[in-house]
């Protein structure tokens, strides 16, 4: 795609230091073998890796950084995906002509990897001492007692509390932020020359992110070791990385040192890049509306969900988890409000009870009628209140074609002849950017954004009041992210529809709020308008979830916080010992904060 | 509804089209045909009656005569020709692994979908009958219910049906609740669906490969269990030919004539053979992520 490599360089700026190189990776190919023969997944790749150095490895989704990645720690899934090209050279051996057994004394020990989801990476049957000893004595034949006190020091290295007790629980008895750590601290433990870290924090929240992320750099000062940092969040790139790689369709498009690059991107697709990602403080000044008054698209007033867990050899009622806890808001037409919190706060069950997908108590009344009182009043709210999930894959049905589908709604609802919903499917596909012609095809034959736009297609083709997007841009690329953002903007303009925005993604929801509410273990925390959250949060929590929020921009500095690892308190109560409710006071102008 | 109806059409056209470019299928498709034309048309093209006793037929010893000369397929114990019994046979073997087996795929699936996805009391009701049935031996319970009916054609096909539903209803079961856990059912319940929608237009299609594949791989378990119960004297009464009573009658004969035993096998088997590719290549013909992978 790019003839000649117009890749940006300037890779000495910080002087010649080739000495201190650990890894270098040299015009390394991989590719892929189809019906169609070998497709290349990455070629020409090259970079150097110095010691005490973290390298991002940063682009969007397909662009190679994971398979650069395995290739490097040669767990390539072969036969189908291999090296067909270049050299990677840890040290003086070159990786790509080691055998499997001698890659496995490589492996672990001179080069650790952690993934982005530390539940499936760690053995649910085996408890974490086991696994951290067993990787300890697999590369270093120690007695027993040295490798159980090598890995009671790496779990004190990772700020695990209580490492001794740790070290003989199960994984899943472990939170996310926490099980991450545990993973560290087996990559760790050996004092490998380089760490590779795939998306190490993008499956947690960002409160629990930014202590990954302050661990990871201690880490580094302390150890010296080199970091391979694969993300997509270039807020993570900004406060992490010495340099950057940005790559596109296999092939770096740009390398230059973190500061450099921010600054001036010099390849085009950096730019674009950079300008998709969400910034906090760069969401458009907010016009001062007049408080709507006409009747609210949505009235929530005091809603609770609670699920039961029973226990015990007669399965009687023991806990119950407190989902939502006396949540109430208001929601005006054409208005954006989001619900945003960690997970586990409660937010996605509330859209579900909003269309009636999870049994509340409470109130909830959307355009005039009240969920609960029958099933006419259920089909209405679910004609007037549209749901669009976070993966678009799985939520449309894969044995549908995607005309059928935007249809389907006015089937339901016996809208139209056969010919006007036609119509009106060709037109709702032209609307959020896809072609007329495209009806006739499968869910899977569309890439993610272009799914998320079925799903938005859909959700419009009963014309709602309300739009429930829940986590809707959350699986996407930032630049995908972009352009449904903008969709959903241009949307509300010209349908006059309302949102229900749910994110934890707070860049995001300062872009495209109106109102907010931060949620926190069932109840709302804070509410108020955009600028009143972001500008003068007064809860405390609030104020941690903006600060935690990577920002991109090398220049930002944050003094790092060498916390604990906090944990968010469980939901799951006793049953006769509910939450205390929190009272929201208001601080004028209908900012509300709970005491 | 014209246009979509004619690429609906036009759609199901290319699904044979497709079918009629794999070899395997279309090798199925032709056994297929050809037993069902032996059993229509046995009367006709069968050389002899089917329970005619050839004299002939046996050897002076009254052993029966190994294939060739005007018996192509030899001769039974009785000095049947065994060609003509066979060709019979597809008739009781075809009704029995079409009508038994369609019947018990039905109840299986009307347990099994009913239960997967209404759970709650009804569910654990259905569930628990099944599980009932399945711990109870299926030979004994076909013995009973013959026992209970007059042995015939039909009757017996009842009595396999009630006993061959219980796998299919198990395994629809689990998968239709993890199919209703599915988020994409969460979104047809949030745009309003009914459950005949979702239980029709999203849960059955999902269901289709795992019912053609029992389907196809109940067809010869059916064939020979109709022989068990035969065998047993319980099954289709002689001198009604059916390819599982012939083995049975034959079988201890096998030393001595071995092609009483190995031509209605052989029938067996490729019959079975036939459904499973058929329904193999249906399988991934019918689903959309698989189109074009072979």
């Amino acid at each position: 795609m790019i003839a000649a490599r117009d890749v940006a360089e300037d890779t000495d700026s910080t002087g010649a230091e080739n000495v201190a190189t650990v890894l270098s990776v040299e015009a390394l190919g991989i590719s892929v073998r189809t019906e169609a023969g070998l497709q290349p997944l990455v070629s020409d790749m090259g970079f150097a890796l110095r010691r005490g150095e973290t390298l991002a490895i940063a682009g969007e989704s397909g662009s190679g950084k994971s398979i650069t990645a395995l290739a490097i720690m040669g767990l390539l899934p072969a036969p189908a995906v291999r090296v067909t090209g270049g050299r990677i050279r840890l040290g003086e051996t070159d990786l790509t002509t080691l055998g499997e057994r001698a890659l496995q004394t490589v492996r672990g020990n001179r080069i650790a990897m952690i993934f982005q989801e530390p539940m499936t990476s760690l053995n649910p049957v085996m408890t974490i001492g086991t696994q951290l000893i067993e990787a300890i004595e697999a590369h270093d034949p120690l007695p027993r007692v040295e490798a159980r006190t090598r890995a009671i020091a790496a779990l004190q290295a990772v700020r695990l509390s209580e490492p001794e007790r740790r070290l003989g629980q199960y994984p899943d008895e472990l939170s996310g932020g926490m099980r991450q750590r545990v993973m560290i601290a087996m990559a760790i433990a050996l004092r490998p020359d380089v760490l590779i870290a795939d998306e190490p924090t993008t499956a947690l929240d960002v409160t629990v992110q930014r202590e990954v992320l302050d661990l990871l750099r201690r880490l580094q000062r302390d150890l010296g070791t080199a970091i391979i940092l694969i993300t997509h969040d270039m807020g993570v790139v900004a406060e992490m990385a010495d340099r950057v790689l940005i790559l596109r369709d296999g092939r770096i498009v740009e390398e230059a040192p973190v500061a450099r690059l921010f600054e001036s991107p010099r390849a085009a697709y950096t730019r674009e890049l950079l300008n998709a990602v969400p910034r906090i403080g760069s969401g458009a000044v907010q016009t001062a509306r007049a408080r709507p008054t006409g009747m609210p698209v949505a009235r929530v007033q005091d809603l609770s969900v609670a699920f039961d867990l029973r226990g015990g050899i007669f399965g009687r009622v023991t806990h119950r988890v407190h989902a939502v806890e006396g949540v109430s808001f208001e929601i005006h037409p054409g208005e954006t409000f989001a619900l945003v919190g960690e997970s586990g706060s409660g937010k996605s069950t509330i859209a579900r009870a909003l269309v009636g997908l999870v049994p509340f108590s409470g109130s909830v009344e959307i355009a005039g009628q009240r969920l609960g009182a029958g099933r006419h009043a259920l089909r209405a709210v679910r004609r007037a209140a549209q749901l669009i999930f976070q993966d678009p894959k799985a939520a449309l049905d894969p044995r549908m074609r995607v005309g059928d589908l935007v249809a389907e709604p006015l089937v339901i609802h016996g809208i139209g002849t056969p010919a006007e919903r036609r119509g009106r499917v060709a037109n709702l596909f032209e609307r959020v950017g896809l072609a007329p012609a495209d009806a006739d095809r499968f869910p899977h034959e569309f890439s993610g954004g272009q799914r998320q736009r079925i799903c938005i297609a859909r959700a419009l083709a009963l014309e709602p009041r309300l739009i429930i997007a829940d986590e809707s841009v959350s699986a996407l690329d930032v630049s995908v992210q972009a352009r449904v953002l903008d969709l959903l903007r241009g949307l509300k303009d010209d349908f006059g529809v309302a949102y229900l925005f749910i994110s934890h993604d707070m860049a995001v929801v300062e872009n495209i709020a109106d109102r907010v509410a931060v949620m926190y273990l069932g109840q709302i925390v804070e509410t108020g308008s955009r600028d009143q959250i972001f500008r003068d949060p007064r809860h405390s929590y609030t104020r941690r979830l903006i600060e935690a929020v990577p920002i991109p921009d090398p220049t930002h500095v944050r003094q790092p916080v060498d916390r604990p690892p906090s944990e968010i308190p469980s939901p799951v109560r006793r049953i006769g010992d509910p939450p205390n409710r929190r009272s929201l006071i208001s601080v004028g102008h209908g900012h509300l904060v709970a005491e | 509804m014209t246009n979509a109806s004619l690429s609906e059409g036009a759609a199901r056209r290319s699904v044979i089209a497709r079918l009629i470019r794999r070899p395997t299928a279309v090798f199925g498709f032709s056994l297929i045909v050809i037993a069902v034309a032996a059993a229509i048309l046995a009367p006709v093209i069968s050389p002899y009656a089917p329970d005619a006793q050839h004299f002939d037929g046996l050897t002076i010893e009254g052993a029966p005569l190994p294939p060739g000369g005007a018996y192509p397929l030899g001769t039974d114990l009785l000095g049947r020709d065994l060609l003509t019994r066979i060709i019979h046979g597809a008739r009781t073997s075809l009704v029995i692994g079409l009508a038994a087996n369609g019947l018990a795929l039905l109840i299986g699936t009307l347990v099994g979908v009913t239960a997967g996805y209404f759970r709650g009391w009804t569910g654990a009701v259905l569930m628990r009958f099944t599980d009932l049935m399945m711990a109870f031996p299926a030979l004994l319970l076909a013995i009973c219910l013959a026992a209970i009916f007059q042995p015939s054609l039909w009757i017996v096909a009842l009595v396999i049906a009630l006993v061959n539903w219980v796998q299919t209803s198990r395994i629809l079961y689990t998968e239709t609740t993890s199919l209703t856990e599915r988020e994409f059912i969460a979104a047809e319940r949030a745009i309003g669906a009914g459950h005949g929608r979702i239980l029709f237009r999203h849960i059955l299609p999902h269901l289709l490969p795992t019912i053609i594949v029992w389907g196809t791989l109940g067809i010869s378990t059916t064939v020979l269990l109709e022989a068990t119960l035969s065998y047993l004297g319980i099954g289709v009464q002689p001198p009604m030919p059916s390819w599982g009573n012939i083995i049975f009658e034959n079988q201890t004969y096998f030393q001595a004539a071995p092609w009483l035993v190995f031509f209605p096998g052989a029938a067996i088997v490729l019959l079975a053979l036939s459904f499973n590719l058929v329904g193999d290549a249906l399988r991934d013909e019918l689903d959309p992520t698989q189109r074009g992978r072979d």
